[in-house]
């Protein structure tokens, strides 16, 4: 991504950190002092295992959480410090597409009220109007104008999924957050809505933070990737530079894992396990999240976090082993 | 396998039509007619019904079929069973009052107050278990321990205390029970609120903007409905038991009003001389209990979204 730079930044994540208080003096750091930025057009992928972060961070950005501390910039204005007017006025800029589709409509509603529910919420068309944009939105995903007055229980998860898409899609938002978009469903169905989300990408000049833990679909999807280990980042560059050259320990651990459709590459992969588990976010300890795994661990690894330092261009790096 | 002979141009290639990969063949049923469907296969279920709609039709139609109005008094005919008393189908009590009009007004009476009772109850309830669910922390807290200290106190010790200080009647009846009936509602509906508000769908409606009130009458609410009539089902015949305990124990509506409970305690004076005068009101409360309960069972098989198929 050569023009990367020149591209107008859309959101930009400074510090933001996202504690919950679970019982009386634990405190689960869920989400750790990230930054990162998102420019218009672009999808970044954010990757890591079950329970380091990535949904929180989804989450807290369009406030579905009040962040503990930091800041969340779209379009030159800060989303914590909204009142609820202006907050209203984002959720018509960004919006989410949920990990599970069978929890993610309500089983009570028709699919044309789930759809139009965004349109009714902030009164974009009424009548006759409201139902041909519900039609059109349904036939943008894929479904026909003839599921508008079904229930989401007829629908399978691949379709159910489409129905979120256009859900979110109503109230044409600029930024979508997809929460593990494609996790919950069959991989035959996973690369059709993939493929649907592009085409929408380029079709609306839409703008995703992709999450997802299946390396290769984001790989496919995404310009730039994220890694999450422990609520940080730990490295973050464009994803040609991260599957050719990963620099963290983790992210190396990480992308030995995923398989080779090449039977002869296959069987010379060497896989790079990692001792041990994650360790618990509740009361971390200081220095490196990854100091308890890290083959290259040293003294100053547990003393001090490493920030997060453009080794390369435009490929950053959260290690102090990293040259 | 030399007899089968496959070659290339038996083959043809058919592709795939996205359109109809779509389609959806099953009729499209709401969850209310899905429920119904489903608890139409329920025999049990269903003869409760239909004995609970005749008898509900019977307590408003009942006191029109005899020509005698329930407190009329006939004293030529005292606790004549039927057959001593042609043109009385059950009989007549000890004022001479003609019993099948007596039960069929006694058991409207009953209804009236249950189901008002019960009504004021789940509204009560919804609105404070809502309330309750949806703010949480330490309000959810302080609610439900009020309500933990409100209902740990029996339930019928409340309803005498009230009716010995408002007196007895229709009017104190509906308050005592209402009153004292909603604990076990608010706890029902705020665990429904409290599992229901962190489903990806209420999220989603939080992230296109939706208000509270919008959240708690769209989402919240029609999702909970279902453990709500079913609760409503199994509390109504509560109700009509307490009401007629009460007024067996001589705390019910005054003579000469007529109730279930009233009727029994009547009837139970004159037991060891006159049984008929019992049998009649205690049927119907039998039928009554056992109808409300078998057709709550029913709802509850019916409306479980576990079992759709």
């Amino acid at each position: 991504m050569s023009n990367l730079e020149e591209r107008k930044v859309l959101l930009e994540v400074k510090n933001m950190k996202k504690y919950f208080k679970v019982g009386h003096n634990a405190i689960l750091k869920a989400v750790d002092d990230i930054s990162f930025k998102i420019h218009e057009g672009e999808t970044l992928g954010l990757v890591g295992e079950s329970g380091c972060g990535k949904s929180t961070t989804g989450r807290t950005i369009i406030r579905l959480y009040d962040a503990t501390g930091g800041e969340v910039i779209y379009d030159g204005m800060d989303v914590h410090t909204l009142n609820r007017t202006q907050l209203k006025d984002f959720t018509r800029n960004a919006q989410m597409i949920f990990q599970d589709p069978y929890a993610s409509l309500n089983p009570r509603m028709t699919v044309g009220d789930i759809v139009g529910e965004g349109i009714d919420i902030h009164g974009l068309y009424k009548g006759i109007e409201r139902q041909k944009r519900i039609y059109e939105l349904l036939e943008l995903v894929g479904l026909n104008k003839e599921h508008a007055s079904r229930f989401p229980h007829e629908f399978s998860g691949g379709q159910r999924q489409r129905i979120g898409i256009a859900r979110s899609l109503a109230i044409e938002p600029k930024f979508i957050v997809c929460d593990e978009p494609i996790s919950a469903l069959d991989v035959s169905i996973q690369a059709q809505v993939v493929n649907l989300l592009i085409e929408l990408q380029q079709k609306l000049g839409l703008t995703y933070l992709f999450i997802a833990h299946d390396l290769s679909m984001v790989k496919h999807i995404s310009d730039r990737i994220a890694v999450m280990y422990l609520g940080a980042i730990v490295e973050l560059a464009s994803s040609e530079d991260l599957y050719e050259e990963p620099l963290h320990p983790y992210t190396k651990a990480l992308l030995s894992a995923v398989p080779i459709p090449d039977p002869t590459i296959e069987k010379e992969r060497q896989r790079i396990i990692l001792e041990g588990d994650v360790p618990s976010p509740i009361n971390p300890p200081g220095g490196c999240k990854f100091q308890a795994r890290c083959e290259l661990c040293q003294d100053i690894c547990r003393e001090k976090r490493p920030e997060l330092r453009e080794v390369r261009p435009n490929h950053f790096v959260a290690c102090h082993m990293v040259k | 396998m030399s007899d089968v002979n496959l070659t290339a141009e038996k083959f043809r290639h058919v592709g795939k039509d996205l359109a109809k990969s779509q389609e959806v063949i099953r009729p499209s049923l709401t969850y209310w007619q899905d429920a119904w469907r489903r608890l139409k296969k329920n025999k049990v279920a269903i003869a409760s019904l239909i004995l609970l709609t005749f008898i509900v039709i019977m307590s408003f139609a009942g006191p029109y079929i005899l020509p005698y109005e329930f407190d009329h008094q006939d004293f030529t005919v005292i606790n004549k069973t039927a057959a001593e008393a042609p043109g009385h189908w059950f009989g007549t009590d000890a004022l001479g009052r003609d019993i099948f009009v007596r039960v069929w007004k006694g058991t409207q009476v009953s209804l009236a107050i249950a189901v008002i009772a019960v009504l004021i109850n789940v509204s009560i309830g919804i609105i404070y278990g809502g309330i309750s669910g949806y703010v949480g922390g330490t309000i959810d807290n302080v609610m439900m321990r009020t309500v933990d200290v409100l209902f740990s106190i029996p339930q019928m010790l409340w309803v005498i205390m009230l009716i010995v200080v408002i007196g007895p009647g229709f009017d104190t009846i509906v308050i005592a029970l209402a009153l004292t009936g909603w604990g076990g509602m608010s706890r029902l509906v705020r665990g429904q609120v409290l599992q229901l508000r962190e489903m990806e769908f209420v999220l989603a409606a939080k992230t296109l903007g939706a208000s509270g009130r919008r959240v708690i009458l769209r989402h919240l609410i029609p999702n909970s409905l279902g453990p709500i009539i079913i609760n409503l089902t199994f509390a109504i015949p509560g109700a009509i038991f307490t009401e007629a305990f009460l007024s067996y124990i001589g705390l019910g509506l005054p003579v000469p009003q007529a109730s279930l409970g009233t009727l029994a305690n009547d009837g139970a004076n004159l037991l060891l001389i006159h049984p008929y005068q019992l049998m009649y009101p205690s049927i119907v409360i039998v039928v009554l209990m056992l109808g409300f309960n078998l057709l709550g069972d029913g709802l509850r098989d019916a409306l479980d979204p576990r079992l759709r198929q």
